[in-house]
């Protein structure tokens, strides 16, 4: 490392980000639900992966299915989509990921669910 | 059990959805994570693959690489469609927690894990719950999968040994049944809904 590309800070970006390595400003879990904007023409710098998942992602997958699909790391797969989120191309359907487990609502749901099986 | 991408439109989530949730299947392998998810997904369960660097400790190092070797850590996971506006995912996962770290925020806002134990190697199960009570504060129930020939315990014998609180469900369960696997995850939804956690964020 350059002693250039230092720079120390008295509060350590772990902290600031309780301790997340990413930005949350499109956190994309392994269950987030992905699908790709239909109107959105694939941008021509768009590498194979970027464009193999924008045609998975004509229906909605989570990011986890998608990489299965594609023989791809979920972490991967979550890097690629990220950048299409932020060009617009991909879209994030499901609500935004949290750190606090479910409510009770949501729980009660997924109770009926798992009762009607 | 793992199958290939083909054009069926049954494979994606129902437009209707709006949110996501996930349990966590926990155990050692060969514990049947995979079997019991495959009974209750709505889908052929699917696998991903991450790999991790792993220093060769107790390994003559070759000549030229630096001590390090990569291993592959494989998740099987399954989806049930529980409501017209929600879908759940249930992810299986390695018993140690630092093998589910290699799948960012996973264990983030997880209903709660149902772990998996078999009876003929308890001891493979202590790790888990020691991490699930110390480390995560997550809500989670246990399903002793039966295997035919396995020693078949009182489960109040087993909660004794397995050291669980009294709260804590314990089922039995046979994996390769939709009703007894879905039977266990009730079970674990159920603890959730009455013994809510308070956040411990785990990122």
């Amino acid at each position: 490392m350059a002693r250039d590309d230092f720079h120390d800070h008295p509060v350590r970006s772990y902290v600031i980000t309780s301790g997340r390595a990413h930005p949350s400003r499109n956190t994309i879990r392994p269950e987030t639900l992905l699908v790709a904007e239909p109107d959105m023409p694939v941008p021509p710098s768009a590498g194979r992966q970027a464009r193999a998942l924008l045609d998975i992602c004509r229906g909605m997958l989570s990011s986890a299915e998608a990489a299965a699909y594609l023989r791809l790391p979920v972490s991967l797969v979550v890097v690629i989509a990220s950048d299409l989120v932020d060009t617009g191309h991909l879209s994030i359907r499901s609500a935004s990921p949290r750190h606090a487990p479910p409510d009770r609502d949501l729980l009660e749901k997924v109770l009926n669910g798992l009762r009607k099986l | 059990m793992v199958y290939e991408s083909s054009d069926q439109p049954d494979r994606y989530v129902a437009a209707t959805v709006a949110e996501s949730v996930k349990i966590l299947v926990v155990g050692a392998f060969g514990v049947g994570k995979t079997t019991l998810i495959g009974s209750v997904s709505e889908i052929a369960p699917l696998r991903t693959e991450e790999t991790m660097t792993v220093e060769s400790v107790g390994v003559d190092s070759v000549a030229g690489l630096d001590g390090k070797t990569t291993t592959t850590v494989a998740m099987d996971f399954g989806r049930i469609t529980v409501s017209p506006e929600v879908v759940l995912y249930l992810f299986g996962t390695p018993g140690q927690r630092r093998f589910w770290d290699l799948w960012e925020g996973l264990a983030d806002g997880a209903v709660g894990a149902l772990v998996l134990v078999d009876t003929r190697r308890i001891e493979d199960s202590f790790e888990v719950f020691d991490q699930l009570e110390l480390r995560t504060g997550m809500p989670f129930a246990v399903a002793v999968n039966n295997f035919p020939g396995s020693p078949r315990y009182d489960l109040e014998q087993l909660r004794t040994a397995l050291d669980l609180l009294p709260d804590t469900p314990i089922v039995t369960c046979d994996a390769r049944s939709r009703e007894s696997s879905a039977a266990a995850l009730i079970a674990l939804v159920d603890h959730a809904l009455r013994f809510p956690v308070t956040t411990k964020a785990l990122a």
